[in-house]
């Protein structure tokens, strides 16, 4: 019997650079009933070709059908999916200025980011480490009263 | 070569050897319109409804292998021609359809007739395109054929904004294609088709379950080679009726909901499924758990999401099933027909005891005989189209169909109205042949326009209306599972049938006994004329065996078990 059970997985996307790819690929996730965690674009250098890293959940069946679909799209060129990635996020977190800066510098620091800009009234850090990590910097964050928290979504390599 | 956007689509269809193109103008195609009038590559058929022009083509595909192509304005042109989309997509017909856009700098403001067809097309279509500028037409109508014909086939949208159609550029018609991300794999594996080979030499009930794919791929003579040579019994999905021929000895029949008793004990009892071009659709598979509960499968198809989607596979073969065939059977040199002499015989009993049948009436013509005097009198040199319904399952069920494109239905999407402007199509490509669509008094008003189509054009195409008075199928369902209640489903209230057809230029005739019935068809093929064969039928008459939506495959309501036939009479 196949794993039925819903893990979370990162698929990454090569595909064609062209107009409305990015569409086909949502497109096909929403009406296909498949979720989208977390999703990042971007071209490739020196190509023209784009990577699409998507961070999504299903069990074996639904994952073997989301490869397959995606494959199937015309513009796709190659899709990977599996668990040997190297992934990272990142997360920019804003805090008011009355907060204790060095604990907050500290913190980001302990998930390999700092405070990357200071304001009148707020401060932010910069977080970049694996997604984990990631969602526990924002819970350890919680205590410092964040005013807005943005992910950036998982980009992920084949190690 | 210099010249028009518009003349460039014309030159493409023409290189592509497309004789006959339907559809419909309006304001952003115009240029291409005002083409086509100086042309003359192809012949120009204008349906009278977007929707009906894309079934036309549609039919001209399914008839004959080829592309169909359709032409269609922006914005309700596209909109209309959008369930001809999906069809042939739920169906993988090798389509272009070509729409007419807003000018490029008209794009994204909520011009006239503006809308977002390469948005609304893009789960209905293989693949679409929405063309940018002069430079890149040629390549994408030549993409957009081979898209449509290759790999798992299917429609293609080239939709081109009207700017484009003036323009004047440099034409070079591409000789080939290349698209790095598109290489659909033809050759299956050979480790892959030698262990299944190796299972079918071990299977002692091995069954042949023939898709679609079989049709699209022109491998029903390899097919029947397969089964003859190692006499395994084959039953047929709906979109592959004739693959085997109604005298094959080794067909079972249809299976899945309005299978036969015989093709869904098959499939339940196998123990090993040869899956040939099909893709376990619900309504073949119903109960998903108790589906070929005892067999293992091989799954030859040339698209591999179809593998695994629903059933797992034991041997899954991604290929064409020509290529793969080709190599299968002569490694099944050594099978020993015998091996399976037991299981056929089971499954003869099983057809004995519940053959496919009804009980006839001298009082009142009954559906299925209807279309078995059809099977009689045209037989094999018919193209037989259908609406969806009642009349559909019976005429699959019924008529004797002896090769593939012989049977024209919309299987997938099962679209009300395709089979009027299908069968258009089909005869505008098969000229010499009887093209008779079985239909509804329910399907055949959904694009009844087409018969001034028909008329205009001098296509005869004979329609035999099997009436009882109400959208037969859901008042079925209505008899069966809602207690009777039979919401918005009587169409006692109808056209004159005689006048409307005579409205429109053709012949009507009404038909109540067996005896009108022959002497109508007869008149109707002599007169070659578009016509309606009104025939009143059983009104209570059900599409037997039925497996309940979501039943086990072989708990199926049979003839003599339902009281009464279902209803008063």
């Amino acid at each position: 019997m196949p794993n039925t059970t819903n893990e979370r997985r990162v698929i990454s996307v090569v595909v064609m650079n062209e107009s409305s790819v990015l569409a086909r690929v949502t497109a096909l996730f929403a009406g296909r009933g498949y979720n989208i965690e977390s999703l990042t674009v971007a071209p490739i250098p020196n190509s023209d070709m784009s990577h699409i890293t998507i961070e999504t959940k299903g069990n074996a069946r639904v994952m073997e059908q989301i490869t397959k679909q995606l494959h199937k799209l015309i513009p796709v060129y190659k899709v990977i999916e599996h668990e040997e990635m190297v992934e990272k996020e990142m997360v920019l977190v804003k805090f008011p200025i009355a907060e204790n800066l060095s604990d907050i510098a500290a913190l980001a620091a302990a998930y390999n980011g700092g405070i990357v800009n200071v304001g009148k009234e707020m401060v932010v850090a910069q977080v970049a480490d694996e997604p984990k990590r990631v969602k526990h910097f924002i819970e350890a964050a919680q205590r410092y009263n964040p005013c807005e928290i943005v992910r950036g979504g998982v980009v992920a390599i084949e190690r | 070569m210099q010249m028009s956007g518009a003349q460039m689509v014309c030159e493409a269809i023409i290189a592509e050897g497309v004789k006959t193109v339907f559809g419909y103008p309006g304001g952003a195609i115009m240029h291409v319109y005002d083409e086509i009038y100086k042309q003359n590559g192809f012949e120009h058929i204008l349906n009278r409804h977007e929707q009906a022009a894309v079934h036309a083509a549609d039919g001209y595909a399914r008839a004959t292998g080829e592309v169909g192509v359709a032409m269609v304005t922006s914005g309700p042109g596209f909109t209309n021609a959008v369930t001809g989309l999906a069809t042939a997509y739920m169906d993988s017909i090798p389509m272009v359809v070509i729409s007419g856009q807003v000018p490029l700098s008209l794009i994204g403001t909520d011009g006239f007739q503006e809308i977002d067809a390469v948005g609304i097309s893009r789960p209905c279509t293989k693949h679409n395109f929405l063309v940018r500028s002069l430079e890149e037409l040629p390549r994408i109508l030549k993409e957009a054929f081979y898209l449509a014909r290759t790999g798992r086939p299917g429609p293609v949208l080239v939709d081109i904004p009207k700017d484009i159609t003036v323009e004047i550029g440099e034409f070079k018609y591409p000789e080939s294609v290349n698209i790095p991300t598109y290489k659909p794999t033809y050759k299956g594996n050979n480790r892959q088709i030698e262990k299944a080979v190796e299972a079918i030499k071990k299977a002692k009930k091995p069954l042949l379950y023939l898709g679609g794919g079989v049709v699209a791929s022109n491998a029903y003579k390899l097919v029947r080679e397969l089964a003859e040579k190692t006499q395994i019994p084959a039953v047929e999905t709906l979109m592959a009726r004739g693959v085997m021929g109604a005298k094959n000895p080794l067909l079972l029949g249809m299976l899945g909901m309005h299978g036969n008793y015989a093709s869904n004990m098959a499939m339940s009892e196998t123990d090993l499924v040869i899956s040939l071009g099909a893709r376990f659709d619900d309504r073949v598979t119903g109960k998903l758990s108790e589906f070929a509960k005892y067999a293992d499968v091989i799954h030859v198809d040339i698209d591999p999401a179809n593998i695994s989607k629903l059933v797992d596979v034991d041997y899954p073969i991604v290929g064409d099933i020509t290529q793969v065939l080709e190599k299968m059977i002569p490694l099944l040199e050594g099978v020993n027909p015998d091996r399976y002499q037991a299981w056929r015989e089971i499954l003869k009993r099983y057809d004995e005891l519940h053959p496919q049948s009804y009980e006839d009436s001298d009082e009142v013509i009954k559906p299925q005989w209807a279309i078995e005097r059809i099977g009689e009198l045209v037989g094999e040199q018919a193209i037989i189209t259908s609406d969806v319904g009642q009349h559909q399952m019976w005429a699959a069920q019924h008529y004797p169909f002896d090769r593939p494109r012989q049977w024209i239905n919309s299987g997938g999407l099962g679209t009300m109205g395709f089979g009027l402007p299908a069968a258009i199509g089909a005869k505008r490509a098969c000229p010499e042949k009887t093209v008779i669509n079985i239909t509804g008094d329910g399907s055949i008003l959904m694009n009844v326009q087409e018969l001034v189509t028909a008329a205009e054009y001098k296509t005869p195409v004979i329609n035999v209306i099997l009436n009882n008075h109400f959208l037969g199928m859901v008042r079925q369902w209505q008899t069966f599972f809602y207690e009777k209640r039979y919401s918005e489903t009587d169409l006692t209230f109808q056209p004159n049938w005689k006048m409307l057809v005579e409205a429109c230029g053709g012949i009507g005739y009404d038909v109540t006994t067996k005896e009108e019935f022959d002497a109508a068809l007869k008149d109707a093929i002599e007169k070659d004329k578009v016509c309606f064969m009104n025939v009143a039928v059983n009104r209570f008459e059900n599409v037997l065996p039925m497996v309940p939506a979501g039943g086990a495959l072989f708990n199926m309501m049979l003839p003599p078990k339902i009281e009464n036939n279902g209803e008063e009479k």
